[in-house]
């Protein structure tokens, strides 16, 4: 009997431990992030390591590489005047949003679909870059666009935590869908037959389809995906000094000349009508 | 902590579900090749101990990771499909038998020599010796690290999730990321974790109190 009691105790005592945890981390919302910023000079940008054009790590140097890190380094440049520093730390799409709300990244700036599911716990800037949906396939695939996905006995590739496995399983509803932990484990599936087809937005796919000379993006674009910075709640002047920023780069040229860079040399993309 | 197990009860049975079907499948296999290869470890035969050493030293010391990665997406190109779940599971066979044949064979070795010389001298064939006087004495022996394992091949299973292989983790990582409720969505899983090892730990300590 008295054992049974310790067995009772020790699990309402864990109840008890369980539920005060979930009360935790409310006090990051009440700080100024953008103050903060500059007065360290620093900001800490929350970017992917394994999404070539957007952000990659080159293993040469050990920086991380792409579209983003660019947009991340310009913004910065713009709201701490030359001499702020942008830190990078590497996120997934499945790790970013916890990793902004407890603290150790200011900003996302990955590949981050403006959504009304995530404007509900996070803050997003104006876009930056215009994305659409679409599927990579292997050269010799017999599926030419998202339709051909719809039935039974497909399996389509995505990432844990991108929108685009919420699109897929709206548009193509009688597909399997297999959620892998990031898009270089995704690619990697898609090459070990794991599945027919891999869905993202078409910046990532065409990314992939450079490094990877036996795939092919099909089926043109099947969404719009207008990427955003995020950042937390409560962070108004913060979003504001982005959009200013951005803004900027739009108005003095140096926003084309980032994407001339990057896509411009990507074949079947056509990086003019990304411009502004 | 509620609205996660009232919006997405589906998800998380299914992930019990398959957790539980990997474990049991893996818990099975592994223990039967786990005592082949530490009776292998124990005969005369070279040859068979050799076999078995390189096995356990093989497999003991790699990763668990990197097995199932090697079966989901290396195995695949150059032999046969293998989905995540089987990927998963066949990884989490060969990680726990190479620790169960190291638990099996030190619970054989300490099963006093006496034995199996009396039984040998009493007619019985090694197999026969083995089967029915060493290993029963062994196997009590060797519950509670048994106990260990079984319990560690439960947690181990969460490296479905990495494979897409629809368990408990995996379902927790999809709930994470479209409710963004984090802390809550491990949490639940978290439970459901315990659900599951909390009573192999009791059944382990009863047992070992029955039988000692």
């Amino acid at each position: 009997m008295k054992k049974r009691f310790r067995v009772a105790a020790l699990v309402a005592g864990l109840g008890v431990l369980l539920l005060s945890l979930s009360g935790c981390g409310q006090s990051l919302s009440k700080q100024n992030v953008l103050q903060n910023d500059k007065d360290a000079n620093t900001i800490n940008w929350g970017v992917k390591a394994d999404t070539k054009l957007f952000g990659l790590m080159d293993v040469q140097d050990n920086n991380i590489k792409g579209f983003d890190v660019d947009m991340a380094n310009h913004i910065t440049k713009h709201i701490l005047g030359k001499k702020g520093k942008a830190r990078f730390i590497q996120v997934t799409s499945q790790s970013r949003i916890p990793l902004l709300k407890n603290g150790n990244i200011d900003a996302i700036i990955a590949t981050m679909t403006i959504t009304p599911e995530r404007q509900k716990v996070v803050d997003f800037s104006n876009s930056y870059f215009d994305a659409g949906q679409s599927i990579l396939v292997p050269n010799d695939s017999n599926i030419h666009s998202v339709k051909d996905l719809n039935k039974p006995g497909t399996t389509v590739l995505g990432v844990v935590g991108a929108n685009s496995v919420q699109n897929i399983k709206k548009v193509a509803p009688n597909a399997r869908v297999l959620e892998l932990q990031d898009y270089a484990q995704a690619l990697t599936s898609l090459k070990a037959g794991q599945g027919e087809a891999l869905t993202t937005d078409n910046g990532i796919l065409y990314g992939m389809a450079v490094q990877n000379p036996g795939f092919k993006v099909v089926g043109g674009t099947f969404t719009r995906e207008p990427y955003g910075v995020a950042v937390n709640k409560g962070q108004e002047p913060f979003v504001k000094a982005v959009n200013k920023a951005i803004k900027e780069m739009e108005a003095d040229g140096e926003y084309n000349a980032l994407i001339h860079k990057w896509f411009g040399n990507v074949p079947g993309f056509n990086y003019k009508e990304l411009e502004r | 902590m509620a609205n996660i197990i009232s919006n997405h009860w589906q998800e998380l049975l299914t992930g019990l579900g398959w957790t539980l079907l990997s474990s049991v499948l893996a818990l099975f296999f592994s223990l039967v090749i786990g005592s082949l290869f530490a009776i292998m470890e124990v005969t005369e035969n070279k040859v068979a101990r050799t076999i078995a050493r390189v096995y356990i030293e093989i497999f003991r010391n790699i990763p668990l990771l990197v097995i199932t990665s090697f079966f989901y997406l290396v195995i695949p190109l150059y032999i046969t499909k293998v989905n995540g779940f089987t990927a998963g599971t066949i990884g989490l066979t060969i990680y726990t038998s190479a620790f169960i044949a190291e638990t099996v064979r030190s619970g054989i070795q300490s099963v006093d020599s006496g034995q199996m010389e009396g039984s040998r001298a009493n007619g019985l064939s090694f197999w026969q010796a083995m089967r029915y006087v060493v290993l029963p004495q062994a196997f009590k022996l060797v519950i509670p690290p048994l106990g260990n394992q079984f319990v560690n091949l439960v947690k181990n299973s969460s490296v479905l999730a990495f494979v897409a292989g629809f368990d408990l983790m995996y379902q927790a990582n999809n709930i994470a990321s479209t409710t963004f409720d984090t802390i809550n969505s491990y949490m639940v899983v978290g439970v459901m974790y315990l659900i599951i090892t909390m009573p192999i730990s009791y059944y382990m300590r009863y047992l070992e109190k029955r039988l000692a």
